[in-house]
């Protein structure tokens, strides 16, 4: 197949307004009369709040209004909202339950004001018991909250409706043969244990979102990933129809999938409402670290492996640390759950995995939505079992692949998922077979691969407009959030592609619930596959319309320039041709007690890093030389931004994987800033980034393709774990891998481990 | 507390009533509308809200409004001389130098930084130089990349115009 503009590197459709400072974005918003929400959170992990005292607040000249979670009762009776469990409050009610909750807040048309008064509200609290660890809170006796409330949307969390007593949110099964008869029959049995850290989105757009009351719709404008759920939740809460409440997105600093289903947007909408302002709360970087967080996890992994190297059957316990609230916890629970035996062909497999509620900021999605917690103990779990069999990690993987035509863990059968290339091309860009420098003296060095997949989270709708105008220009309606991922351009592309016409003659409408149709969100690498396929239905829809006019106007349909059908038809510059194309994907829910499904997820991800290190062993310090990513995409659509998206995500990963981490002191995060927390900079970089999207296609997926957002991220924390080792013998197997650690691990080896302190 | 204060805004003289508490970037935003200076870190480790008063990049977030008073500030804004975009803007758009986009504007500045300090500068120099700038979508080999590619525009630029001289 040929194309125009589908697989070409197209540079970006917003450009110019990005490099010359003129993109919007809704930090930059303002409206006449608009009053500034400043909040004043929770000073304690776990604690009912005796008395909230707002009168020296209240005294700071300028304060228009002080709400707390009793005043917003007054219009939402039950404030609680969240895309899996109905639990997380507006603001805090009679308890709260992490360090850094919102309590109350402060409106004033001067943030400063807003700010000075909100640092006075004093608020008395009975401390109670708290707990951090995802594995205590198991069986602590500290219960996070009294009693469970499903949305009810999803089927598989209705029977923990009501539940008491409890701080698992959810418990997800999957077992497939017989996992005990596989370790009792195994030559070889490895269990492993593997932790990862708290960790940060950090969007440099922080949270942002301004609500702005009117007839016969209140709007919100929000830095959101997720219009169309915010629109159906804000109605929800506000007891009014969908109509009633428009979102509307600009552009956004970042997302990374923090900024999904409810963040501030429920709160600017109540103060809009008490108070019949526009109202925007725009978070600083420290109240981030107060909003949203990555899952920290426990993981341990047991497998069973013949004499010849063959994995028989694995045995995987996963604990997530979901903090206080659910979020989108218990969906990663299920839904990256079933992945966590790897990419492998392996009979007998045994899943359990929880998601648990502390006393910890809640965790959410995080650009691979639990996957590359998983891998981190796969991969790491992988290549400890090739040494200990003295076997090369690549050959062993290779004995263990997962083809497509075998059913992965779930039974559903792989199609379209190209593991065992992708694990062929890191292997090959990193010279696997060749000699490999070693290093000397106190610099080792060392290489890795590590390898990952991720079902695409089902099932989902999308749905587009494409809007043919009568001097040939066009615009495409759809809800996809573009927050940096090239959404718009790629959409554009695939429209530009169906019409046969230039890229510069689309503009792509940003979602505006009263104008762009429904999209689930964007988030798990989902767009391309499932807006791609309705833009391109749409576009296919204007266009099979536009030649049916054609036709009916005795034109020639294929060599008739788009504005003379116009034109014969109205007799001017008139009219439009609207084509639609809506998607969903087929999908069977795993079954409850079993966990198997037939068809679990409509395509996968596939990932693979390479990673060449040097460890100063005097130091601890490694440098990583060299960063290979390799990943299944299908066909690109826009191949330089798949690039972008493939470097950027691992390098993301890397930051995760080496230094970044949350501190916490009895549930007090105490590196709540970019001083104290650090991302990858200019000097972090490997000196060598290559990235590969191999050849391959994705059937079902618009011209062949597939998500790319997440799959940079999945082989790189053990990837560079796996590289260590093979450089200084030493292995890691908790994040993240700081100079300390690597230097603990050495001494440790030696026979002269460091104290504690 | 207000202050009167007369300056230089992208090479139009302008005036400006500003609190004794406002930073630059709340006074470009406020009162000229200009969002390419943007807070976000409000420590000055992150770049996104880089502007230059007389000439050198400083923290927009941290530098009291009321001291350009006399000064000459420059934004992202700024038109480039000719019309259009630079050649650092165009060089960015064509190595896909960007995601989000946030933090590009300070990016842009201190290349163009770089390159007044350093036109042909090895990939070391930028990495140093622009090590002050933090992109999270993490662009940064191609943010490199369009550095190089903006330095050879420059040249080329510099080349006609001798020529035409």
């Amino acid at each position: 197949m040929t194309t125009q503009s589908v697989g070409q590197s197209i540079p970006r459709l917003e450009g110019q307004a990005k490099v010359s400072g003129r993109a919007e974005y809704v930090h930059n918003l303002r409206l006449p009369g608009m009053l500034y929400g400043k909040i004043c959170r929770s000073t304690v992990a776990h604690g009912r709040i005796r008395s909230i005292d707002v009168t020296a607040a209240q005294a700071v000249p300028g304060v228009h209004r002080i709400v707390t979670g009793q005043d917003i009762r007054a219009i939402i009776p039950e404030p609680y909202y969240g895309p899996a469990f109905h639990d997380q409050p507006i603001l805090a009610l009679d308890k709260v339950r992490y360090a850094g909750e919102p309590v109350a807040v402060v409106l004033a048309s001067d943030p400063h004001v807003a700010e000075e008064a909100a640092g006075r509200i004093v608020v008395d609290y009975e401390e109670l018991p708290a707990v951090f660890d995802e594995v205590e809170a198991v069986t602590s006796k500290a219960i996070v909250h009294e009693v469970l409330k499903p949305a009810g949307t999803f089927p598989d969390l209705k029977h923990l409706q009501g539940r008491r007593g409890t701080n698992v949110a959810l418990d997800f099964h999957l077992r497939r043969g017989d996992v005990e008869r596989a370790f009792r029959e195994a030559a070889h049995v490895f269990e492993h244990t593997f932790r990862t850290q708290q960790v940060l989105h950090v969007p440099l757009e922080p949270f942002v979102s301004v609500a702005e009351p009117g007839e016969p719709a209140l709007t919100i404008h929000t830095a959101s990933q997720s219009p169309s759920f915010v629109r159906i939740e804000i109605a929800r809460l506000l007891g009014r129809p969908e109509n009633r409440v428009r979102v509307k997105v600009q552009y956004l600093g970042g997302g990374f999938g923090a900024k999904l289903y409810i963040k501030l947007e429920a709160l600017v909408a109540a103060c809009a409402l008490l108070t019949r302002r526009p109202v925007k709360i725009a978070l600083t970087m420290e109240e981030q670290f107060y909003t949203l967080t990555k899952h920290g996890a426990t993981l341990r992994i047991k497998s069973a492996v013949t004499r010849e190297g063959r994995i028989t059957g694995r045995l995987c316990e996963i604990w997530w640390n979901g903090g206080a609230y659910a979020d989108i916890g218990p969906r990663i629970t299920q839904k990256s759950g079933f992945t966590a035996p790897g990419p492998y062909d392996i009979e007998n497999v045994h899943i359990d995995s929880y998601a648990l509620y502390t006393n910890l900021p809640p965790a959410g999605a995080l650009r691979g939505f639990g996957i590359p917690q998983l891998v981190w103990a796969y991969e790491g779990h992988t290549d400890m079992i090739a040494r200990e069999l003295k076997m090369d990690p690549v050959e062993f993987r290779r004995r263990n692949i997962l083809r497509d035509g075998r059913p992965q863990a779930t039974g559903t059968v792989m199609r379209d998922a190209a593991i065992d290339k992708v694990l062929e091309r890191v292997a090959e860009r990193m010279d696997w077979g060749r000699p490999f420098d070693r290093g000397s003296g106190t610099v080792r060095r060392g290489r890795g691969i590590a390898i990952g997949f991720k079902a695409v989270i089902s099932p989902t709708t999308s749905v587009a407009i494409v809007n043919l105008y009568a001097d040939g220009s066009c615009s495409l309606y759809c809800s996809t959030v573009d927050m940096g991922q090239g959404s718009d351009t790629a959409m554009a592309q695939i429209v530009a592609e169906v019409l046969g016409v230039p890229l510069e003659s689309i503009t792509v409408v940003h979602p505006d619930t009263d104008v762009t149709p429904y999209d689930m969100a964007t988030l798990g690498s989902r767009s391309m596959y499932h807006m791609g396929n309705a833009v391109k239905a749409a576009a296919e829809d204007a266009r099979d319309k536009l030649l049916a006019l054609a036709r009916e106007l005795g034109l020639p349909a294929e060599t008739t320039p788009i504005p003379d059908i116009f034109r014969r038809k109205y007799g001017m510059q008139a009219g439009n041709i609207v084509g639609t194309g809506s998607f969903i994907p087929g999908y069977k829910s795993p079954d409850h007690a079993t966990g198997l499904s037939e068809n679990v997820t409509p395509f996968w991800m596939v990932g693979a890093t390479g990673v060449e290190v040097e460890v100063d062993t005097e130091t601890g310090q490694v440098k990583i030389t060299r960063l290979v990513n390799v990943a299944d995409v299908g066909r690109p659509v826009n191949p330089a931004i798949v690039d972008t998206q493939l470097s950027g995500a691992a390098i993301m990963q890397m930051g995760f994987t080496m230094f970044e981490k949350m501190e916490f002191q009895a549930g007090q995060c105490t590196n709540a800033s970019l001083a104290g927390y650090k991302i990858p900079g200019m000097l972090d970089l490997p000196s060598g980034i290559e990235n590969e999207a191999v050849d391959a296609v994705q059937a079902s997926g618009p011209f062949g393709a597939k998500g790319v957002g997440e799959t940079g991220t999945f082989g790189v924390s053990p990837a560079i774990a796996n590289a260590i080792d093979d450089a200084v013998g030493v292995r890691l197997t908790s994040l993240p891998l700081t100079p300390e650690a690597v230097y603990r691990a050495l001494r440790a080896k030696e026979g002269r481990a460091l104290g504690d302190k | 507390m207000t202050r009167t204060i007369r300056f230089k805004l992208n090479g139009e003289a302008v005036t400006a009533e500003v609190p004794a508490h406002w930073n630059l970037v709340e006074l470009l935003q406020n009162r000229f509308g200009l969002n390419g200076a943007r807070e976000s870190c409000g420590q000055g480790m992150c770049g996104c809200c880089t502007v230059l008063v007389n000439g050198a990049a400083v923290s927009g977030c941290l530098y009291l409004a009321a001291f350009v008073d006399g000064a000459e500030v420059a934004t992202v804004e700024q038109p480039a001389p000719g019309a259009g975009l630079d050649a650092v803007q165009e060089a960015f758009i064509a190595r896909g130098a960007f995601q989000c986009g946030f933090c590009t504007p300070g990016f842009v500045l201190m290349t163009r930084q770089l390159l007044d300090e350093k036109p042909d500068p090895t990939e070391d120099d930028i990495r140093h130089y622009l090590s002050g700038n933090l992109c999270r979508c993490a662009a940064y080999p191609e943010i490199i990349e369009a550095v190089k590619l903006a330095a050879r525009m420059r040249k080329q630029h510099t080349a006609t115009a001798d020529k035409r001289r």
